[in-house]
């Protein structure tokens, strides 16, 4: 649990933050039923009778989602239950079908563990209460229609991770970094595709304020936070407005309230009279979820390195530094990709700039292309490959950017090896850098040569007329000369 | 334990009944009667039994089936919607829904 | 086909007329047209809500091409009709609700497609209680169904239009279903044989829930023989689609009784039933039971001493617990199956309203009746927050006692026995005043349910005026094929189970 240090008050005030995270799970079919989970369908084309909660459907569960839910609990250090209960939660709204969201109230799948993080230079440790699996409800449609709302169905029965925190958190900031590696967590393991924009990792942060020793101040909840952005602005607005509230003379209430991104403002969602008299109760037409130990130890062998864990050992085998470490484990994909790269060609931090530079780069810059698919284009050998030409000075920095654009246009599959490909490219482009001495100490002289005004400016002692020498070598040699070479021969030729 | 009208009044709300007062009156009176043969209950110690959720648990563990993770419901929108009260453009209509 | 045979159609029931079907003697067609016409000239039943002539008769055309074709199994031609909880493609489905007046849905329960595909000809929908909440069907939207026997008296519920149907002789069987007691109690106040079988052992898919933990689907039909046939087909896993129907391999309940069918002469004096053990729960035979009552059931298990059997003297302890434990959980499971009834998707929504809040409300209220709105405010006010532990929770702890009260009686005994109802059927409109005192009829039922046992009624005689009264029977866990053997044997020894209404012989 985070101390609370002076720095972190606002105002004087104490901020406790505690997430609510839900996180729809990448299965192909539905938690309840076998409609499809597929974004972006027309509406109620994915929304079958169970969905529908036509009369006489009944709930049968999908085994992708509970092992899911288990591959969260061994992330993070939880306990996965051996028995666990589905329970209704009953109110009523036109997204919800049934009038009630099959989910999981006393004994939830997975209990306990905990998320860790960096905040700078301090290690963050938040604790989870537990995470429970539950349907997703509909979506309603306001425009288009006055008056009316138009009911989408087909994300009802989605199913959902609910990922509840222990009110651990601090600051705005530790709660963004939070949410942050939750997502990187969700994502590298593969239970949830991550896409904020449509839905799939949502937030609700809880958010009270006391002074420092104080008991715990009422809290608020902020609803539906799908951008991180503006998850660090909602909750700072929100903290600002309760210690006003509470500087003027008021008391908070507890309230569910939504962030406006056009004012930047937080308000309260239209009071729902009988806050939350749920009645919840186990649900008679699902028996309770057995999951044997020895289907947790699958999961877990199965399981593939974590993040964290991979990039202490990027630091600890590779000799990277934090923040390589850090960005290079930010997905599976490239994380797997700089270490096929790194070993093959034993350059383990030319690898890691090229994935952190060029290469992110290029994705940033062609969109919609994922590591993976960028992995096939270019497999972690060519650029093994071409890291090697570097190192062993057949080109140059500059002269390999070019060669690397020219392996993003095809594998090179047709090629025996990745060096033949690479070695193709710099002959049919004639990048290969001069390193003959001999002929590099002839064209030295050349320069020297044509060039006496600047000789002579050098020897007067004029560093600057040493640059224009060297430039003059490079274009001499148009541009194949091999910069730390010509250095260190010019100076010798200068004497 | 004798319910009063303002119980009726919010159980009423929290079940989407409209009880207007002559039925409200009867639904207490009613209730009432039905919760005097509930009483009987309060006495029997059921210290250390195990709700039977499940009737033939009494007998056999019963554990909850998985299924596996396949999409076998092709869409069925029309058939689906047959008896819906209103529906536009495949959408199910309601009076706004405010937050 | 004679006139006289034309006329006896009705009077046979499912295996007497698989036979003749399997004989060719009759069709499909024939028998089909004579029972929609019977279904037509009986209106004031009330059992029908809806006939499916156009369908039937194709159905029955399919099934006679089968025969033709030389294929014999046990229900092919045979026409039936579901009650109107179960869920049908071609036939609205009201579950005697307004709130789902001309609901069509999509698909087809599993009972009703496992029947269809043994080659049953589905004639209709028939009357029940609005959402299986009654023990009378005169809660129908749709109006009362009447007892054949007396058509001033309920033919009890929430089967009723089912018992109705099947003791007029409108069908020879149909599908029921039973929660508390809503297959038994009607049989038994209509003189039909009925069953509910072991919790999880039918599928509920395509059934309009009422309470989940409680529901379970049987037949219903003029003997136990006839109930066999149907359980055969209606029984069995449905792992795909009910996450509480139960693992146990499908079974053939009617070859034992076959073979014992096919005894052609029955010898009165054999104990076919030797070392049976009946127990009868000294709560079962208390003050509450009318004296008619008594002396039918008392003279029925003297017929069982007679073929063999043993009575027991057996306690269910909590079986008055049973009332209260049934009517807190029945109501809260219902209160929250119901909720989704909205007017949203589907169902009635109000004509007219202000906004969203208002278009539930009016839909709910308009939709549901008042014994649905009273138990829907019983359930929802057990599970709301501060009530559930001393109401539902304690009901479901007691509800574990009782399971276990029986398991420690089927030590002594093999089956238990006892009356249905501690009545004959009452007139309609008798009891509305009095809704705790239909609650307290249902004793005897009641506690079959709350433990997941299979029970059965079989005709037993006549008590007051002149109604019929029935047996209950009741086994362990699984044990169908034995109740509706001993039931069988009992049906061979006697034939309170052939009497027919007098106004419905013809």
């Amino acid at each position: 649990m985070s101390t609370s240090s002076k720095s972190l008050l606002v105002q004087g005030y104490e901020v406790v933050i505690g997430f609510e995270t839900h996180a729809q799970l990448s299965t192909a079919s539905k938690i309840f039923s076998r409609a499809s989970t597929a974004f972006g369908a027309e509406p109620n084309t994915q929304a079958c009778a169970v969905d529908l909660a036509l009369p006489g459907t009944l709930p049968v569960m999908n085994k992708g989602a509970v092992e899911r839910a288990i591959q969260f609990g061994l992330a993070v250090g939880s306990h996965v239950a051996e028995h666990s209960v589905f329970a209704r939660k009953n109110y009523f709204y036109p997204d919800l079908p049934k009038g009630y969201q099959i989910s999981q109230f006393e004994i939830p799948v997975v209990q306990g563990g905990r998320v860790e993080f960096f905040l700078g230079d301090e290690k963050k440790s938040v604790r989870l209460v537990r995470a429970h699996l539950e349907e997703d409800a509909g979506k309603s449609l306001h425009e288009d229609f006055i008056g009316q709302s138009g009911i989408d169905l087909n994300r009802a029965g989605t199913p959902l991770l609910e990922i509840v925190t222990e009110p651990d958190m601090r600051s705005s900031a530790e709660a963004v970094a939070y949410a942050k590696e939750l997502h990187k967590i969700v994502t590298w393991i593969g239970i949830c595709d991550g896409n904020m924009q449509e839905g799939s990792f949502r937030c609700d942060a809880n958010v009270s304020v006391r002074k420092p020793g104080a008991p715990l101040g009422t809290r608020r909840e902020i609803k539906n936070l799908n951008s991180f952005k503006f998850m660090q602005q909602a909750i700072d607005f929100e903290i600002r407005w309760q210690i006003e509230q509470i500087e003027d003379g008021f008391e908070i209430q507890q309230a569910t309230v939504l962030f406006d991104p056009d004012t930047g403002e937080t308000r309260a969602m239209r009071t729902k009279e009988d806050a939350a008299d749920y009645r919840y109760f186990p649900d008679p037409d699902l028996p309770p979820l057995v999951i044997g130990r020895d289907w947790v130890e699958r999961v877990r062998s199965e399981m593939a390195e974590l993040p964290r864990v991979m990039a202490a050992r990027f630091m600890a085998d590779y000799g990277l530094p934090e923040y390589d470490a850090t960005t290079l484990t930010q997905s599976q994909a490239m994380a797997a990709y700089f270490e096929a790269a790194a070993q093959a060609c034993g350059q383990p931090k030319l690898a890691s700039n090229w994935v952190m530079g060029e290469i992110s780069k290029w994705l940033n810059a062609v969109e919609d292309c994922s590591f993976n698919e960028f992995a096939q284009i270019v497999p972690a050998a060519n650029l093994a490959a071409l890291i090697t030409r570097i190192s062993d000075q057949t080109i140059s920095n500059s002269a390999a950017k070019t060669v690397f654009v020219e392996l993003t246009h095809a594998p090179g599959t047709r090629f025996d090896s990745a060096f033949d490909y690479v070695d193709s490219i710099i002959e049919a482009r004639g990048l290969k850098q001069m390193s003959d001495s001999g002929a590099m100490e002839a064209l030295i002289a050349e320069v020297l040569a044509a060039n006496e005004k600047n000789v002579a400016e050098y020897r007067a002692g004029k560093d600057k007329a040493f640059n224009a020498l060297v430039g003059q070598v490079m274009k001499a040699s148009k541009g194949k000369a091999n910069p730390a070479q010509v250095n260190e021969l010019l100076k010798k030729a200068l004497g | 334990m004798a319910l009063n009208a303002q119980d009726i009044a919010r159980i009423a709300k929290l079940a989407r009944l409209e009880l207007d007062a002559a039925h409200s009156d009867r639904m207490l009176h009613q209730l009432n009667g039905f919760f005097d043969i509930v009483e009987q209950m309060n006495a029997v110690d059921t210290a250390g039994v195990e709700p039977l959720a499940h009737p033939t648990a009494v007998m056999e563990q019963v554990a909850l089936r998985l299924r596996d993770d396949a999409v076998s419901e092709p869409n069925q929108r029309e058939a689906n919607q047959r008896s819906a009260p209103a529906v536009e453009r495949g959408l199910f209509l309601v009076p706004k829904v405010i937050e | 086909m004679s006139q006289s045979m034309s006329n006896e159609l009705h009077q046979l029931g499912v295996a007497e007329l698989a036979a003749k079907l399997a004989a060719r003697e009759v069709s499909s067609t024939e028998v089909t047209r004579h029972l929609l016409a019977r279904a037509k000239a009986h209106p004031g039943l009330g059992a029908y809500l809806a006939l499916n002539e156009e369908a039937a008769l194709a159905q029955a055309q399919a099934a006679d091409a089968r025969l033709a074709a030389g294929e014999r199994t046990p229900l092919l031609g045979v026409p039936l009709a579901h009650k109107d909880i179960f869920v049908t493609r071609d036939l609205p489905t009201t579950a005697g609700s307004k709130m789902l007046n001309g609901y069509f849905s999509p698909f087809d329960a599993t009972v009703v497609t496992k029947l269809a595909d043994a080659g049953m000809v589905n004639l209709g929908k028939l009357n029940c209680d609005e959402f299986a909440m009654g023990s009378g069907n005169d809660n129908s939207a749709y109006g009362p169904a009447r007892n054949p026997w007396d058509a001033e008296r309920i033919p009890g519920g929430s089967s009723g239009g089912s018992a109705a149907a099947v003791a007029a002789r409108l069908v020879p069987a149909a599908t029921g279903t039973d929660t508390g007691g809503s297959i038994r109690q009607p049989a038994s106040l209509t003189g039909i044989t009925g069953i509910k079988p072991t919790y999880g052992r039918c599928s509920r898919y395509g059934m309009v829930a009422f309470a989940s933990s409680l529901d379970q689907a049987g037949p219903m039909a003029r003997s136990a023989l006839d109930c066999a046939l149907l359980l055969s087909a209606m029984a069995g896993p449905d792992l795909d689609r009910d996450s509480t129907s139960l693992d146990h391999p499908a079974e053939n309940f009617a070859s034992n009784l076959m073979a014992n069918n096919a005894r052609q002469s029955f010898d009165k004096g054999q104990k076919s039933l030797n070392g049976l053990r009946i127990g009868l729960p000294k709560e079962f035979f208390g003050d509450g039971c009318a004296p008619g009552v008594q002396a039918a059931v008392r003279a029925a298990l003297a017929e069982f001493e007679k073929l063999g059997a043993t009575l027991v003297d057996i306690s269910l302890p909590r079986t008055e617990l049973s009332i209260p434990v049934y009517y807190i959980i029945a109501p809260a499971e219902a209160s929250s199956n119901l909720s989704r009834f909205d007017g949203v998707k589907f169902g009635h929504r109000a004509a007219q309203y202000a906004d969203l809040a208002d278009m539930y409300q009016k839909s709910r209220t308009e939709g549901f009746g008042p014994e649905v709105q009273k138990r829907i405010m019983i359930g929802t006010y057990v599970l709301s927050h501060g009530y559930y532990d001393a109401y539902y929770l304690q009901a479901q702890k007691i509800r574990r006692l009782i399971a276990q009260d029986f398991q420690q009686a089927f030590t002594q005994c093999d089956v238990i026995a006892g009356p249905v109802s501690p009545t004959v059927a009452w007139k309609i409109g008798e009891k509305s005043d009095d809704p705790v005192a239909n609650y307290l009829a249902d004793i005897y039922t009641l506690s079959t349910s709350l433990a997941g046992l299979p029970g059965m009624s079989i005709p037993a005689g006549f008590g007051e005026h002149g109604m019929p009264v029935g047996l209950q029977l009741i086994g362990n866990y699984f044990k169908e094929a034995q109740l509706l053997g001993v039931a069988h044997q009992f049906q061979l020894a006697t034939d309170w189970h052939t009497r027919a209404p007098q106004e419905f012989r013809t």
